[in-house]
């Protein structure tokens, strides 16, 4: 990693050269072009790169959708705004669901760094807390659509505005939500391997059978994380807007 | 297997980026819940967006300590999305106008 004192552009077998001049001898090694990354985690990156596309896909469609339509949008401050007993705050339970993601988020990193320090204890406990928070915004979510379908939202039409609004959210959220939960099983998944000491043992995993260690802590935190980076643009573009 | 592949930083970091995080979020809330309209609206949704976004990607998802190769294949593809998003801009205009004119007074 340590970058010589040498001709920096020509590296020595093994040696790693820092900066751009990096990336280009990485991508024209004859090898393995991500160094320092385990396969895992760069079939990780690349299946985010993917649902990047997916997500921005539907997001342009939003787009597209909410500035060729004739009819006024609904506004999401008035439409999304909650009231406990007194006047209804804008916007309250989405605000609620960002910051429970964002702990979640926080609690995610906190699992992968205890996980590198082999601390199987917390690690679980960290990864089961994350789960909680993500079934916990799940569960706000449903509440939403409950909420939202009893005001007579539908995919195909809503007394509030421009029909389009429906189908945007209930497919951009509930592919988010979708997201969401999955992410929870996974972590339900990892945190009982943790637990048990899978990583400590480098057991074989009962469907790849492959051996596993704590690198897959941080790879499922990435996972987590994109969920929650989608949301960020959700909640910008969809929400706010 | 002896070689270095995880990310380990000190915790300090994590904790920053996760309180900056709840001060964006309190700050693209406020932008809504104080009523902000027009450009100042779009103008803070999208720097509160993409300052929460940046810090993710960076620091919780650890691109700002990757080597360069990984990061430009992941960071360079989605770039493309803005052509997508020009492409669909001037489309949507057009169907806009379209709609005007075919629901409209027909001028």
């Amino acid at each position: 990693m340590a970058p010589s004192e040498s001709d920096a552009s020509v590296a020595q077998p093994g040696e790693l050269v820092p900066g751009l001049a990096g990336a280009a001898a990485d991508w024209a090694s004859d090898q393995r072009t991500f160094k320092n990354v385990p396969w895992g985690k760069a079939m990780m990156w690349i299946f985010l790169l993917s649902d990047t596309f997916i997500f921005s896909s539907f997001l342009i469609g939003y787009m597209t959708v909410r500035l060729s339509t004739t009819v006024p949008w609904p506004n999401a401050s008035e439409v999304f705004a909650l009231s406990f007993g007194g006047d209804p705050i804008p916007l309250i339970l989405i605000a609620i669901m960002t910051f429970v993601l964002i702990t979640s988020s926080g609690t995610m990193v906190l699992a992968v760094n205890y996980g590198y320090r082999k601390d199987k204890a917390k690690t679980a406990i960290y990864l089961i807390i994350t789960a909680l928070l993500g079934a916990l915004f799940v569960g706000m979510q449903a509440f939403e659509w409950t909420k939202l379908i009893e005001e007579g939202v539908r995919p195909w039409g809503n007394p509030m505005g421009a029909a389009q609004f429906g189908s945007v959210f209930f497919m951009i959220t509930g592919f988010h939500g979708f997201h969401v939960s999955v992410g929870v099983l996974f972590l339900i998944l990892v945190a009982r391997k943790v637990w048990r000491g899978d990583y400590d043992t480098e057991k074989r995993g009962f469907f790849t059978s492959r051996k596993g260690n704590y690198e897959i802590v941080e790879t499922m935190g990435l996972y987590w994380h994109f969920v929650d980076l989608v949301w960020v643009f959700i909640f910008a573009f969809f929400y706010l807007w | 297997m002896a070689h270095v592949e995880g990310q380990q930083h000190p915790l300090g970091v994590y904790i920053k980026v996760w309180a900056w995080l709840f001060v964006l979020s309190t700050g693209s809330y406020m932008v809504d819940y104080f009523h902000v309209q027009s450009y100042a609206r779009w103008t803070l949704i999208i720097i509160f967006m993409l300052a929460k976004a940046g810090l993710i990607i960076s620091v919780f998802m650890h691109i700002k300590w990757e080597r360069m190769a990984l990061s430009f294949a992941i960071l360079i593809p989605p770039s493309l999305l803005l052509v997508f998003i020009a492409i669909m801009t001037i489309e949507s205009d057009y169907t806009f106008l379209t709609r005007g004119i075919f629901f409209g007074s027909g001028s």
